[in-house]
């Protein structure tokens, strides 16, 4: 049985359900979020690929901070997660 | 019907790298029957572990300059010509960006102006960039710098397309390019040498250009000549892909001065430079400890933190990795061109240290040039293989 604490974060303005400990890309993968951000010239989803902080593929902007590995990032109570198009800047 | 004969060339290239690609480009195109063999993949040594720096800024007067203006016009018409429906200047990331080479200080100014000064003596462009200048050239650098000089011809270019487009191309010209295809001996006739032996077969050539870099030395040895090429490993640090944030090749002064340098100990000075896919690139350390490749942190904080130094605002930017590569110095830091009168029929193309990509075009022109018995456009004698030689 899991007890953990849970609270949203917001994805493009919905709410998405998450628990203590989840990493960004597990709550938007939960949610059956699958990509977050375009690539910067053929403008192409992009989503978790390695899951492990290497290949920097599931970039995303969180609370205006742009190209944050979803895989690492702790979602925290309230982040305002946005899709990243190209650099985000 | 024949008695089936051995394989033959005109010319058998060892190496696989920018320099290999280059002399068979070159070969070919002059109508040379050339075969390219390589132990290993294209690119696969220390091509594919380069910058991609095609520098004129950091080369005092000298053969090792005039070999890369020379380069600096052959990189310019290789980028001319056609590939598919655009030229291969964009196929290959060739970009005339221009160099930025930035003092810290008044003196080492003086000392960049002086040098620039001698460099343009010797036909290099190269133009005095004020303190209050410098934001227009790159509006992120940090401030309080000195002032800098400009260098319009240095260019860059993406090693690993480069080498696949000169080795395409040469095959379209008749070469034949043979990867996995490890060299074990070269075929003799006293001191001769007159072709090459691989696991599988020999290949009877006129001549054997050895472009095997940093492991030229190990080719040669199989000739029973000494060429003196050993490696110095280079750290690259590369960030996550940003906007185009950095328009030159940017670095400090150290530079020109570690390129020259004998020490042994490591040494950092920043080049920094943003590539087409937005990775932005910042080598290059120096060091001579062998063929170790063991991740140094050593190495990658002092190219981080001399990156900053220049770039303030990478401070903010992840780094994605880090590679090293192993590149091929000569004792007196100039490489090997031409034929070995030691061992005829052999040929040096190696030893370039970090300068290969950029001194690859020239360095494959001269070599067809002479193995076509045509005056070269420059004197080969301050790269002969056989200079190192004790003198009795």
């Amino acid at each position: 049985m899991n007890t953990a604490p849970t609270f949203d974060i917001s994805f493009d303005g919905r709410s998405v359900p998450c628990q203590d400990g989840w990493t960004i890309g597990a709550a938007l993968t939960a949610a059956g979020v699958r990509s977050w951000r375009t690539t910067r010239i053929a403008g192409r989803p992009r989503g978790l690929f390695c899951g492990i902080g290497v290949c920097f593929d599931c970039l995303v902007t969180v609370n205006g901070q742009p190209s944050v590995r979803a895989c690492l990032a702790p979602a925290r109570q309230g982040d305002d997660v946005r899709t990243q198009l190209g650099t985000g800047t | 019907m024949t008695a089936e004969r051995p394989a033959g060339a005109d010319v058998v290239v060892i190496g696989a790298g920018i320099v290999g690609a280059a002399c068979a480009y070159h070969a070919a195109r002059a109508g040379l029957s050339v075969c390219v063999l390589d132990r290993g993949p294209l690119a696969g040594g220390t091509t594919g572990a380069g910058e991609g720096n095609l520098l004129v800024s950091d080369k005092p007067p000298g053969p090792e300059l005039q070999l890369a203006l020379l380069s600096n016009r052959l990189w310019r018409e290789l980028g001319a010509e056609q590939w598919r429906s655009g030229t291969v200047a964009d196929r290959i990331e060739l970009d005339v960006k221009g160099g930025l080479v930035v003092a810290e200080s008044e003196a080492g100014l003086v000392g960049v102006r002086q040098f620039a000064d001698r460099q343009r003596a010797a036909g290099v462009a190269a133009a005095d960039v004020t303190s209050a200048d410098l934001p227009d050239y790159e509006p992120k650098i940090a401030a309080g710098l000195a002032g800098a000089v400009h260098y319009p011809q240095d260019m860059q270019v993406q090693p690993m397309l480069a080498t696949a487009v000169l080795l395409r191309l040469a095959r379209d010209a008749g070469a034949t390019v043979l990867p996995d295809m490890e060299v074990t001996g070269l075929l003799r006739d006293g001191a001769r040498v007159t072709g090459v032996r691989t696991a599988g077969r020999t290949v009877i050539a006129e001549a054997v250009v050895n472009a095997a870099g940093t492991w030229a030395g190990e080719i040669a040895a199989l000739a029973d000549v000494s060429v003196p090429v050993a490696p110095r490993r280079g750290f690259v640090l590369v960030t996550e892909p940003l906007p185009q944030l950095v328009r030159h090749k940017v670095y400090l002064t150290d530079y020109v001065a570690d390129v020259a340098s004998d020490s042994s100990a490591l040494q950092s000075s920043p080049v920094v430079e943003g590539t087409p896919s937005g990775t932005v690139l910042v080598g290059a350390t120096r060091e001579r400890v062998g063929f170790d490749r063991t991740p140094s942190p050593d190495a990658v904080r002092a190219l981080a933190t001399s990156a900053v130094r220049l770039f303030p605002f990478l401070a903010q930017v992840s780094a994605l990795r880090v590679y090293r590569g192993f590149r091929p110095y000569c004792p007196d830091h100039l490489p090997v061109i031409g034929p070995d009168p030691r061992a005829p029929g052999l040929w040096h193309a190696a030893g370039h240290e970090g300068a290969g990509i950029g001194l690859a075009p020239a360095t494959g022109h001269l070599i067809a040039q002479a193995l076509r018995g045509v005056v070269t456009d420059l004197p080969l004698a301050p790269f002969r293989p056989e200079r190192f030689m004790a003198v009795p």
